[in-house]
């Protein structure tokens, strides 16, 4: 039995309870005639038996699938000859890997040994029973939920209000997806993280200034001890970031200020979507930009000046990134410019002051605090930045402040250790958490503060 | 009488007058600074595209070649069962090694045979297989058939290989190229449009790759994400705005909210891995897994959107519902929600629209594994297509080069479609009061 299967029935259910629900309802009141007797519309009574059909069976039929996988791996394990269930945890999580391989037909079976062979047939079989168990204890808990409704509706039920209180009871539980989310993230970043310091001190981390994550495979390998001292990454998330931000602020400022304050309608019209598109680019096509067109051509540049730049180097990143952040920066502080009131430009202008004294000495001022939270948001998404760098800024952990040379960052890293086959017990997929640790706290700090800024700037106003 | 204060109003006036030569430069200057930045976007945006488009548009047409195909039963059927079994376990690479060795016969070592077959691409197996299933009658016969020719020869023939360099810095060879230009001469390389670009899976070999796979994979990830992300969203945007009370609980939400619209997409990814693949033990690269992490980063946009558009619906509505008895569930789910539906929707395909570009997430939790089949459900393995971009980009075949711009200009077209639809439904029901 599918799974969607089960609840397209449970769907069925609940609909058929509306209309008992309905009926009961109407009946209790003596037809249609006394409907006035009721405390809610009929339609609510309905509704309540429904919503305590489906929404307790939906429940069982989630929490069963999310135990059941296990409990089936368990029983075929106990099943399996040789004291499988004895074996460590890693060589057991391959030998479950195995016999899945076998069970989703990734493998043929034809290629796998007999004992796994065995074992998954038995987790077919143990898996289409707890199929059918599921499904069937899901719409029992369905009808028993459905039949104690509809045996309690009576006309003084307030239905209305119950019902009412479900739906804002799941609004509150949707919006708690928010917080849910943060604490996943924490949490998951978190235990990792710990679980890598416990390896590796976290003084090594935060202030060793050598990164080589390659670990010893064997014992006696040569040449790859593993160090894991971030300082590189962040000198070369900072390099880039900087760089980005060079380019973007000036250039985003700049053309908010003559945006907002001198170009007539007209040329706004235009101007301004066609900046905005930058900002609808996907991140990996501005990689693939950075990495084949402006990388080469710096490269070339430099040749004719006598520099040697690095195919990879940190400019050629960062400004690809500076003109990703330019529709940021600009579309921000055109919202910050045209919050400053009229009456300030008024002012300045009764005095005698030019049009570029009224923005330089009034309004820039006044849009001071929000367009510096504003900047402060766009570091914050230099620092987070992933295809950009993944893709123009290369690997090596160099620690420079030369900008034509090859850097790596605090996300580059984290991508070439994640992507492909991760251990989770080994340092090198940790460090990778660790790393997104610094990440999340280092933009959260950045965004509270920036938000901050924004929120008391834009109050100042309203 | 008042000679003082004259002379002092003309030396002021003479001061102003002296400075505003001065003043009126910089405020030249300041202007051409505006001027300057604004252009110098502009000339991004132009360029950007620019050389996509000039490196893609390439990518729509691929070239074929022309061969007399002799379809000899010894090869195909020597046991003549014509059983379909037999005919789909032929070896169909021999008729088109035959057939090039009779176009070109003089070619006869080892070593130039093995450069020779290396002009057809191994998809021509596919392509003479699929015309003997369809008509077995063919066995025996002669035919010209197009054939996908191979990437290098691609190349040559869109005018991408640079034939004054030296022999050993080119990937094709004098020999090659010779043999390429005596096809074209006798009219037998032509190029046709390029549908497997659009229907097939990725592929090693540059000529036979396609986005198809990639544009399956993007759907089903965006089909999860919208499923997840617009009810979710809209429930969390109608309690904030409308059921929820001052205190601490609605702070926290909030400043959540707002935090988790500008987290770094990668720690989304990194959230991922460890809760939904390490603790759920969902199946890595599917398109449900990509589609629950891209659901909680687009969840603060379609919820902070909806908001607004909450908030744009006038408080009189409201209130003339509760005057007439609506309770406030009634009030919202009748008269708030119907209007700010359209406001919703544009938020929410903006929203999908960033999903559908994002990749870094989607790296973290196995969706950059190389994958040829399309996917068929929500649990295979698929991969996305902005991946899919990343994927080419980092393949050192030339030939990939226009084949990642031609997969950009399709993701920018499907970004392009999905912005102009939440434009026109901005402006089509729009209301102000």
């Amino acid at each position: 039995m599918q799974t969607s299967t089960i609840v397209i029935a449970i769907l069925v259910l609940g609909t058929i309870a509306y209309r008992l629900g309905r009926r009961r309802s109407l009946a209790v009141a003596g037809g249609p005639r006394g409907i006035k007797n009721l405390h809610s519309l009929p339609g609510y009574y309905g509704l309540l038996t429904a919503i305590w059909c489906a929404l307790p069976a939906l429940g069982v039929l989630g929490a069963w699938h999310f135990v059941d996988q296990r409990v089936i791996a368990d029983a075929v394990l106990s099943h399996m000859p040789g004291g499988a269930q004895q074996l460590p945890a890693d060589q057991k999580g391959l030998l479950l890997n195995d016999i899945r391989n076998v069970v989703q037909g990734n493998v043929a079976a034809s290629n796998a040994s007999p004992a796994i062979q065995a074992a998954a047939g038995e987790w077919q079989r143990l898996d289409g029973l707890s199929r059918i168990a599921g499904g069937v204890l899901a719409l029992c808990v369905g009808l028993l939920g459905a039949t104690l409704v509809w045996r309690r509706i009576a006309p003084g039920l307030r239905a209305r209000n119950r019902v009412e209180w479900i739906v804002e009871l799941n609004l509150l539980l949707c919006s708690m997806v928010a917080i849910l989310t943060t604490i996943g993230i924490v949490i998951s970043v978190l235990y990792e993280a710990l679980q890598f310091f416990r390896m590796v001190p976290i003084t090594d981390f935060l202030f060793g200034t050598k990164w080589s994550p390659q670990m010893a495979i064997r014992a006696d390998q040569v040449g790859s001890s593993g160090a894991f001292g971030a300082v590189p990454l962040f000198t070369g998330t900072l390099l880039i970031s900087l760089i980005a931000m060079v380019i973007a602020v000036p250039v985003g400022l700049f053309s908010a200020i003559y945006l907002a304050e001198y170009a007539d309608r007209r040329v706004r019209a235009v101007a301004k979507p066609l900046i905005e598109l930058l900002a609808g680019v996907p991140t990996v096509v501005y990689g693939f930009f950075a990495a084949l067109t402006i990388g080469p051509m710096l490269r070339a540049f430099g040749l004719t000046l006598g520099l040697s730049v690095a195919s990879e180097s940190a400019l050629a990143a960062g400004l690809v990134m500076g003109i990703m952040i330019i529709p940021f920066v600009s579309s921000l502080a055109d919202d910050m410019i045209t919050a400053v009131p009229q009456s300030l430009r008024d002012g300045a202008y009764a005095l005698g002051a030019t049009r570029s004294e009224t923005i330089r000495q009034v309004v820039l001022p006044a849009a001071l605090p929000g367009i510096a939270g504003g900047v402060l948001l766009a570091v914050s998404r230099a620092i987070g930045e992933t295809m950009i760098v993944v893709m123009a800024a290369g690997l090596s952990a160099n620690l420079t402040a030369n900008p034509l040379q090859a850097v790596t960052t605090v996300t580059v890293q984290i991508v070439t250790l994640l992507v492909g086959d991760q251990e989770f017990n080994s340092p090198k997929t940790l460090a990778a958490f660790a790393l997104g640790l610094v990440l999340f706290v280092a933009t959260l700090i950045l965004n509270i503060v920036a938000l901050q800024i924004v929120r008391r700037y834009r109050e100042q106003y309203e | 009488m008042s000679s003082p204060t004259a002379a002092r109003a003309r030396t002021t006036q003479q001061k102003v007058a002296a400075g505003l030569v001065r003043r009126y430069r910089a405020e030249r200057r300041f202007r051409a600074y505006g001027m300057a930045a604004v252009t110098i976007g502009i000339v991004f945006v132009g360029f950007l595209f620019w050389t996509i488009i000039a490196k893609g548009y390439t990518a729509f047409a691929q070239t074929f070649v022309a061969l007399d195909v002799e379809y000899s039963a010894e090869v195909i059927d020597p046991a003549g069962t014509r059983s379909r079994e037999d005919l789909e376990t032929a070896d169909y690479a021999a008729l088109i090694k035959a057939s090039l060795r009779q176009k070109f016969p003089e070619v006869t070592e080892h070593s130039e045979l093995r450069k020779l077959y290396g002009l057809v691409s191994s998809a021509g197996e596919v392509t003479l297989r699929d015309r003997v299933l369809a008509n077995p009658k063919l066995i025996g016969q002669r035919e010209r058939v197009w054939l996908l020719a191979k990437d290098q020869v691609d190349m040559l023939v869109k005018g991408q290989v640079d034939r004054a360099l030296p022999e050993e810095q080119r990937n094709i060879d004098n020999q090659t190229i010779g043999w390429v230009d005596r096809l074209r001469a006798e009219h037998r390389v032509e190029k046709q449009f390029n549908r497997r670009f659009f229907t097939g899976g990725d592929s090693r070999d540059p000529e036979q790759a396609g986005v198809g796979g990639a544009i399956a994979g993007s759907f089903l990830t965006l089909v999860i994400t919208l499923l997840l992300s617009f009810p979710i969203g809209v429930a969390a945007a109608v309690y904030l705005e409308e059921f929820a009370p001052q205190n601490r609980l609605t702070d926290l939400i909030e400043v959540n909210i707002n935090n988790l619209a500008a987290v770094p997409s990668i720690v989304f990814g990194l959230l991922g891995l460890a809760m939904f693949i390490q603790f759920f033990g969902l199946p890595r690269s599917a398109p449900l897994v990509g589609g629950l992490v891209l659901t909680l980063m687009t969840l603060p946009t379609i919820i902070i959107t909806s908001r607004a558009a909450l908030k744009a619906v006038p408080p009189s509505i409201r209130e003339a519902a509760l005057g007439m008895g609506a309770s406030s569930v009634q009030t919202v789910t009748h008269h708030v929600l119907p209007m700010a539906v359209p406001g919703m929707l544009t938020g929410a395909i903006i929203g999908m629209a960033r999903a559908l570009g994002e990749s870094a997430p989607l790296l973290m939790i196995g969706m950059v594994a190389f994958i040829v089949d399309i996917p068929q459900g929500f649990t295979s393995a698929a991969t996305v297509l902005p991946v899919q971009v990343y994927l080419w980009a980092s393949s050192p075949e030339r030939a990939f080069v226009e084949r990642t711009s031609g997969a950009i200009m399709v993701l920018l077209a499907f970004l392009l479609v999905m912005n102009a639809a939440a434009v026109f439904l901005r402006s089509r029901f729009e209301r102000r009061w």
